[in-house]
């Protein structure tokens, strides 16, 4: 087995499971019916490719190992998901920000995976580019309406930039095995993506009104493991039927 | 969000087949409602395009008139092309 592989899958499908499980705490609490099932839409989305992700990563691994064993046995420290996608939901404004930044270098990331050296890899990111390009048009233009709406929309942007600006930086840190996985063609260049995400977010904040921060000092170690304090209460949530009940089925 | 106008959603479900009525949303414009008809009605594969109208352009008839309009068709039934046989290949009159 090739363990950057593996873990790089653990990575990509981690990002998706935790946003996607963060998403799905606000349903029904959405600020209209309609958004609330956008919200819960992409959350389900989000599931599903944690899914593919997680069945390709079981069959590599073998043994008992399942997509469900690998969602809800491991603990904080297995995840490897980017601190952005962990954050709390915290307002409206906070929420959008969060997916759209995250969409912005979802997108490019996937669509650049669509040609990885990895037959499997390709073929999920394919089937995963449609609902992804949807994703980032949704949370885009709902970054310009809330940037470009009101003072009090516009303040809570502002408030979310402050909030979430410092974990986007880890988006594009090599880990260990990222690193491995581009020397063997699995993953193309984060300097790539990196490009292509700053040009979108500086293309969707100018039509926002809303200012891009100045180059600061960024969080990281969510790719290796180590979390911030909400990823524990997350998965404390996601994770108690299976750990209370083991092997329990729908 | 109170303020947002009501839109009225039609779906295609099929190429060849008509836009039909399925709902209405709230949005604050064409793009969203759009965009909210595509979340809210067309997650179980309901759909191949979507149109949408803000509620206020629709001119709808008045049901007190009901009677005026539509009972004089009721003893019309040569207007029925049930006088004709169809082929069999001619679908969805």
């Amino acid at each position: 087995m090739k363990d950057h592989l593996y873990n790089f899958l653990l990575h990509l499908g981690d990002n998706a499971l935790v946003l996607g499980h963060r998403l799905s705490e606000i349903c029904g609490h959405g600020p209209i019916l309609e958004q609330d099932m956008a919200m819960t839409n992409i959350a389900l989305d989000l599931v599903g490719q944690s899914r593919n992700i997680f069945q390709y990563a079981a069959r590599m691994k073998g043994g008992d190992t399942t997509e469900d064993t690998l969602a809800y046995l491991r603990d904080a420290t297995a995840f490897k998901n980017v601190l952005l996608v962990e954050q709390k939901n915290g307002d409206f404004a906070k929420t959008i920000l969060r997916q759209f930044l995250y969409d912005a270098y979802n997108y490019p990331l996937y669509k650049r995976l669509m040609n990885s050296s990895d037959k499997d890899l390709a073929a999920i990111a394919e089937k995963s580019i449609k609902e992804i390009t949807y994703h980032l048009k949704w949370s885009s233009e709902w970054v310009i309406r809330l940037g470009d709406g009101t003072e009090e929309s516009h303040n809570r942007m502002n408030n979310a930039i402050q909030d979430l600006w410092s974990y986007t930086g880890e988006l594009f840190k090599y880990s260990d095995y990222e690193i491995s996985c581009h020397e063997s063609g699995i993953l193309p260049d984060l300097n790539g993506i990196a490009e292509e995400w700053n040009a979108e977010v500086k293309n969707i904040f100018a039509e926002a009104g809303l200012e891009i921060p100045e180059k600061a000092w960024s969080h990281d170690g969510g790719k290796r493991g180590v979390h911030s304090e909400h990823l524990g209460f997350l998965l404390a949530e996601m994770q108690f039927l299976q750990r209370a009940y083991p092997g329990q089925e729908w | 969000m109170n303020n947002w106008p009501l839109w009225e959603v039609f779906i295609r479900s099929k190429n060849g087949l008509n836009h039909k009525h399925v709902g209405s949303l709230h949005a604050a414009d064409a793009e969203m409602a759009m965009q909210n008809g595509r979340d809210v009605y067309t997650r179980r594969n309901e759909g191949i395009s979507i149109w949408v109208v803000e509620s206020k352009h629709i001119s709808a008839s008045d049901p007190d008139e009901g009677e005026s309009l539509f009972d004089p068709a009721n003893d019309k039934v040569y207007r029925h092309p049930t006088f004709y046989n169809l082929p069999d290949e001619l679908k969805h009159m």
